[in-house]
């Protein structure tokens, strides 16, 4: 069964062409990541998921359910993580828990409320008046409201985004933890290394279309590969490396490597012209990589 | 079971929580309004015959600030939401246009009365009034405030600015509410305006409220009642219709 399915979703605000016809699925207890630069339809599309927005076409469902005929079951099957920090302040924590629960028609809720405020860490803040809390306490508010109903998909759009390091760790380990429970997730980032970390499926957005959708591991295999990082100390690489090898910003060389026997020739290389290395690592393939390839290609030939 | 009666007590809270603002500040506003009227015309004006001025008073003005703070409940509560953003959590959850105008009704209907009570319980003992009709306040007390909670969520869903709300209240809401008849008997007025105030559906809440409380009224009771109610029935009907096609709440 899927928990999230999305055909031909087209949506437009006056001249912006927002989504350009999406179509996605994905299936139960993945964790699944939607990247893009911002401005692709990230949000649009999880707005559209959640009832936020109303598509001018297509359709979109949720463990089954479509959004806009049989809305009651969708919206209880998703729990959304909006982008932007917004609370009521005319409320406590778990005032605010206790009204989004109540929302959902779920009365005696208490007992899970208390475990999300545990596992959020916000038993210290459970009677503060929403504001004044900082940021990232708010930011842990707003998971606990839309996990309050306990959904079997839940979607995070940017929750890190301005969040200490302390926060995103307690973040991802407890959400985690609700993908190896069997929740599906759904997370969109601009922190590349969080999403190659944790999503096992990735989709990649631009400009209101899906420009990419594979596995994690897929995406890494064909778009990015290990490399050789030199840095040199003033003299230039030789010729038989510099064939292949790109520079990065940092001003180290990157060369292509295929399998240690090529380290071997690399280094044997480095050693014969004499030059003289300042620092030497061997760096793994990155979506960021990946993610630069794919948005570039895009514009050199779009689709 | 429904997310309804949450919405409803939350939205009863929201102004509970700062009554000082949303309760008392109204009824020392009516009190004052009583005060100085009551002084500058009283024995200069007979509105109604064998009826002293501050009495015939007190019904219109606290018909008034019902009104005005039903509307200011759901209006203020809806642009506050959708400013802040936090309306999200009202549209995520799965409550249903129904359940979500009942909800904001219900409480803007909750601040009117009991804003409409706290000009009673403050006048009472000062002018003491008859209420020889109690259903007829009672039915005039609960079509005003649903009235003017529904013109409320109409004004909250179509503002997106504070100013945008503000110019519904005080071009709109005012001149209705002071037009109505709070202050003088439509029959002291020349026949053109006598008409143009039957144009007004706040006339209706008002007169007929206050024939209730003197038995006599411009209208008949049960004339004004249909209008009142019919007016009601056309504004809910039009803000079902706008909740339903998410008009400026899902884009």
């Amino acid at each position: 069964m899927l928990a999230v399915e999305v055909r031909g979703v087209e949506k437009r605000f006056g001249p912006v062409r927002a989504l350009a016809g999406v179509s996605l699925e994905v299936p139960r207890g993945e964790f699944f990541g939607l990247l893009g630069p911002n401005g692709a339809g990230k949000t649009t599309l999880i707005s559209a998921l959640g009832g936020l927005v109303i598509p001018d076409a297509g359709c979109l469902a949720v463990m089954g359910h479509d959004v806009a005929r049989d809305f009651r079951a969708a919206r209880r099957a998703v729990g959304i993580v909006p982008q932007e920090i917004v609370f009521d302040p005319f409320f406590t924590v778990r005032e605010t828990l206790e009204i989004q629960s109540g929302y959902f028609g779920l009365r005696a809720n208490g007992a899970w409320i208390d475990e999300l405020i545990e596992r959020l860490g916000l038993v210290a803040k459970a009677h503060a008046n929403m504001r004044s809390l900082s940021g990232g306490m708010k930011r842990r508010v707003m998971v606990a409201q839309a996990l309050v109903h306990r959904p079997p998909v839940i979607v995070l759009d940017e929750p890190t985004a301005g969040v200490d390091v302390e926060l995103r760790q307690a973040l991802w380990s407890f959400v985690r933890g609700l993908n190896e429970s069997g929740s599906t997730i759904l997370l969109t980032t601009h922190y590349l290394e969080e999403a190659q970390q944790l999503c096992s499926r990735i989709a990649m957005m631009k400009d209101g279309r899906i420009v990419a959708l594979d596995s994690t591991a897929r995406l890494l295999a064909d778009f990015s590969q290990r490399v050789l990082r030199v840095k040199l100390e003033g003299s230039e690489l030789p010729a038989s490396l510099a064939e292949t090898a790109t520079r990065d910003a940092a001003g180290a060389w990157r060369i292509p490597i295929a399998d240690v026997a090529h380290v071997e020739e690399a280094l044997r290389a480095l050693r014969a012209a004499g030059v003289t290395v300042a620092s030497l690592e061997v760096a793994e393939p990155e979506l960021e990589e990946v993610f630069v390839k794919i948005m570039h290609r895009e514009e050199v030939e779009p689709a | 079971m429904s997310g309804l009666p949450t919405l409803l007590y939350k939205e009863v809270l929201r102004f509970w929580k700062v009554s000082f603002q949303t309760v008392a500040a109204p009824v020392l506003t009516t009190l004052l309004y009583l005060l100085v009227f009551a002084h500058a015309l009283a024995g200069r004006v007979e509105a109604l015959p064998g009826v002293s001025y501050v009495q015939f008073l007190i019904p219109g003005l606290a018909m008034m600030s019902m009104l005005q703070n039903s509307f200011a409940n759901s209006s203020s509560s809806l642009i506050q939401s959708k400013i802040t953003g936090n309306i999200v959590f009202i549209l995520l959850p799965p409550l249903s246009a129904a359940e979500i105008f009942l909800a904001y009704l219900g409480a803007a209907m909750v601040r009117g009365l009991v804003v409409g009570i706290g000009v009673f319980a403050a006048t009472l003992w000062l002018v003491p009034l008859p209420v020889p009709n109690p259903l007829w306040v009672l039915a005039f007390g609960l079509a005003g405030c649903g009235m003017l909670g529904t013109m409320g969520i109409i004004a909250g869903i179509w503002s997106e600015k504070f100013d945008q709300l503000a110019a519904f209240q005080n071009f709109l809401v005012m001149p209705l509410t002071f037009l109505a008849g709070v202050f003088y008997s439509i029959h002291s007025l020349p026949p053109f305006w006598q008409a143009v105030s039957r144009l007004n559906p706040f006339f209706y809440v008002i007169d007929g409220f206050r024939y209730g409380f003197f038995g006599r009224s411009d209208m008949p009771p049960l004339q004004s009642l249909a209008f009142a109610t019919a007016a009601f029935a056309a504004l809910s009907w039009l803000t079902l219709r706008l909740l339903r096609r998410g008009y400026k709440l899902r884009h």
